[in-house]
C-alpha cells in the first residue's frame, strides 16, 4: 500500500467519526473543507505537477456549479437527478476548461495565465448575463435531492455522500499524478524542450492536464453546489480563482496532501475568525507573507523536505557499502 | 534508396534583415559520422535548430530518408527517428536517473496519455532502462536524482536517454562542451560506439574529436558552406585555415 493511501485511509478514519462529534468540528465545515480542498488539488494538478499558472479555476468551479444547480432546481426530485446533474456540470466546466485551455496552452509563463484570467473574466461576464444563472443573485434554494431514493437533506446523510465523492475525486487526482500520464506531465514541466525532442507533443500533453484540472475543478463546484445549495457570482469571480493559488501554495505546491493541508487553513481561518470581519483578509494575508518568507514549499512541503534530509543525514552516518564517489570516473563502457 | 539519410537542399533562416543560415546544401551520408563546424557565429545552432524545427526555414527544404519534413514539427521529427541532444545538458532533474531513461522508454507502450492507469505499468521497463544505463556505466545511480549527477554524468545519462528511443539518426549539439579531458574521451569512445548503424550529425568545437571520429566534415562561416570533405581534405583548405587562424578578415 502506498504511503498516501495509508495517510489518506487515517484521515478518511478521522472524517468518518466527525458527525458524532458536531461540537468538536461541525460536519458542515468539514464538507466546506472537502470541497475546497479538491478544488485546490485540480489547481495543484497544473500548477503542481504541470507547471502551469491558471487563474481560470474559479471559471471550472462555478460552471460546474451553476450547470448542476439549476438542473437540480429543476429536475432535483428524479432519484438519478443528483447523479445525474453532478454529471453534467463536471461536463460543463470540462468543456469550458477544453475551450479555455484550448486558446491559452500555447502561450507561456505570464502571456498564458493572462490568457486564463481574460477567459475566466468572460465566463464571469456570462454568468451576469445569463438568465438562467440567476445574474447577480446566483442560484438559491437548491435541492440536494435524493441519490437513488435515499434523501439528502439531513447534513449528516450529505456528509457521508460528499465524503465518498471527495474520496474518489482525491484518489482520482492521486491516480493521474502517478499514472504513465503523470510521469509525461512532470517530464514537460522539468524540461519540456527535451521531452519534446523525445517525441511527445508537449502541448497536447498539456492541454488534457490543463481540461482533466477543470473536471475535478468543476467536480468540487458541483459537490460545493449541492452541500451549500446556493451558487453565486463569487464562486466565478477572480478572487476564488485567487485564493486556490493562496491555498495551494500555503499547503505546499507539487505534494499530494499539501492543497487539503492549505484549503483547511483558508477555510478555518474563515470561518473561525468570521467575528472580526475584513480583518480575516489581512490575517491570511501576513500568514502568506510569513509562508512565502521563511517556508516557501508551503507546509506540507517544507515537512517533507525536512524528513528527507534528515534521512539524508542518517544515511550519511551509516555505514553502507561502497557506491562509487560522484566524481569517481564511470565504467568504461564495454 | 539513396546514399544519404539527410539532405538540405537551399535551407536558409533569416532573421529580419540577418540571414543566419544562407542557402545550405547539405548531404549526411547514412551510418556515417558527420561534424558541423564554423567560427563562432557561423550559423551551425541555427541550422541545428532548423533541422529540428525549433525554426521555420525561410525557404529551402529539409529531407529525410526520402521523405519531405520541412513542414513538420519537432516531437514528429523524434518521432520519424531523429532525436537532438542540446547544447547544455538535458535531463529531467526532478526525476530519477532511471526514470529519465523510462520516460524515453515509455512511449514504445503508447500509454502516454492514459492518465488511469497505474504507474506500476510502467515496471515492464525497468530492466531495458536499468541495461542502457549499465552500458553508458551509469548503474549504480539509477535512484538518484539527476539534478545531483555530475555535469559530464548529466550528458552521458542524456545519451543513454537519446539511445532508449533508438534512433536511426542522433543529431548532437556539441556534445563535448565544457567537459573535462577524461569525460571527453569518455563521451567519444561513447559516440563512437553508438554510432554503429546510426547517422550522426554533430556540431563540435573540439578539433580533436572531430579529428578522431567523424568521417565528414562540413564547415560553415557566416551561415554559408566554406568547405567540405574529410578531416585531411577540409584542414588542408585554405578558405579554411583563413576563416581559423583569422586572415580572411577583410
Amino acid at each position: 500500500m502506498s504511503t498516501t493511501l495509508k495517510i489518506f485511509l487515517v484521515l478518511a478514519a478521522f472524517a468518518l467519526v466527525v458527525p458524532f462529534v458536531p461540537g468538536l468540528i461541525y460536519p458542515v465545515f468539514v464538507m466546506k473543507v472537502m470541497c475546497y480542498g479538491l478544488f485546490a488539488c485540480a489547481f495543484n494538478l497544473l500548477l503542481g505537477f504541470t507547471g502551469l499558472v491558471s487563474f481560470s479555476h474559479a471559471a471550472f468551479l462555478g460552471s460546474a456549479g451553476y450547470v448542476t444547480g439549476a438542473l437540480m432546481i429543476r429536475f432535483g426530485a428524479h432519484p438519478l437527478g443528483m447523479p445525474a446533474a453532478l454529471v453534467l456540470g463536471v461536463a460543463a466546466s470540462l468543456l469550458v476548461g477544453l475551450a479555455i485551455g484550448g486558446l491559452a496552452i500555447r502561450r507561456r509563463g505570464i502571456y498564458f495565465a493572462m490568457i486564463t484570467l481574460a477567459l475566466s473574466q468572460i465566463v464571469y461576464f456570462l454568468a451576469v448575463q445569463f438568465r438562467w444563472t440567476g445574474g447577480e443573485d446566483g442560484l438559491q434554494g437548491i435541492p440536494r435531492g435524493n441519490l437513488f431514493g435515499l434523501d439528502l437533506t439531513s447534513d449528516t446523510t450529505m456528509y457521508y455522500v460528499m465524503l465518498a465523492l471527495f474520496s474518489a475525486g482525491f484518489l482520482f487526482v492521486d491516480r493521474i499524478v502517478h499514472s504513465p500520464f503523470g510521469q509525461i506531465l512532470q517530464a514537460v514541466r522539468d524540461n519540456e524542450a527535451r521531452a519534446t525532442s523525445l517525441g511527445y507533443d508537449t502541448d497536447r500533453f498539456k492541454l488534457l492536464a490543463f481540461v482533466l484540472s477543470a473536471g475535478v475543478a468543476g467536480y468540487a463546484g458541483a459537490m460545493k453546489a449541492l452541500v451549500f445549495q446556493l451558487v453565486s457570482l463569487n464562486d466565478v469571480s477572480l478572487h476564488t480563482s485567487t485564493e486556490v493559488v493562496l491555498m495551494t501554495l500555503l499547503g505546499g505546491v507539487g505534494t499530494i496532501f499539501g492543497p487539503l493541508v492549505g484549503a483547511a487553513l483558508v477555510v478555518g481561518l474563515q470561518n473561525y475568525l468570521a467575528t472580526i470581519g475584513d480583518l480575516v483578509t489581512v490575517v491570511i494575508g501576513l500568514i502568506f507573507i510569513v509562508c512565502v518568507s521563511f517556508f516557501r514549499r508551503g507546509f506540507v512541503g517544507e515537512f517533507l523536505h525536512v524528513r528527507r534530509r534528515r534521512a539524508e543525514r542518517r544515511a550519511r552516518a551509516a555505514p553502507r557499502p561502497e557506491p562509487p564517489p560522484n566524481d569517481a570516473p564511470v565504467a568504461e563502457p564495454a | 534508396m539513396s546514399d544519404y539519410a539527410l539532405v538540405t537542399e537551399g535551407l536558409t533562416k533569416a532573421f529580419g534583415g540577418f540571414t543566419a543560415v544562407r542557402a545550405v546544401d547539405l548531404k549526411v551520408r547514412r551510418h556515417a559520422i558527420h561534424a558541423l563546424i564554423g567560427p563562432n557565429g557561423a550559423g551551425k545552432t541555427t541550422f541545428f535548430n532548423l533541422l529540428t524545427k525549433v525554426h521555420r526555414p525561410t525557404s529551402g527544404r529539409i529531407v529525410y530518408e526520402g521523405a519531405d519534413i520541412t513542414a513538420e514539427t519537432s516531437a514528429a521529427i523524434a518521432r520519424r527517428g531523429i532525436v537532438r541532444s542540446f547544447q547544455i545538458s538535458a535531463t529531467f532533474p526532478k526525476m530519477s536517473v532511471r526514470d529519465n531513461v523510462r520516460v524515453a522508454l515509455q512511449r514504445r507502450l503508447g500509454t502516454q496519455y492514459s492518465f488511469w492507469r497505474s504507474m506500476r505499468s510502467l515496471a515492464v521497463l525497468d530492466r531495458e532502462a536499468m541495461a542502457l544505463l549499465a552500458d553508458v556505466g551509469l548503474a549504480d545511480y539509477a535512484e538518484a536524482n539527476a539534478a545531483d549527477l555530475s555535469y559530464g554524468r548529466k550528458r552521458t545519462l542524456e545519451i543513454a536517454t537519446t539511445l532508449a528511443l533508438d534512433p536511426p539518426m542522433l543529431l548532437l549539439d556539441e556534445p563535448t562542451q565544457g567537459m573535462a579531458i577524461d569525460d571527453v574521451d569518455r563521451i567519444k569512445r561513447l559516440i563512437r560506439r553508438i554510432a554503429k548503424g546510426r547517422t550522426i550529425l554533430m556540431v563540435e568545437h573540439n578539433m580533436s574529436v572531430v579529428a578522431d571520429i567523424c568521417d565528414a566534415i562540413t564547415v560553415l562561416q557566416r551561415g554559408e558552406i566554406l568547405a567540405q570533405g574529410s578531416y585531411a581534405e577540409v584542414s588542408a583548405d585554405p578558405a579554411v585555415k583563413a576563416a581559423y587562424l583569422g586572415g580572411g578578415h577583410a
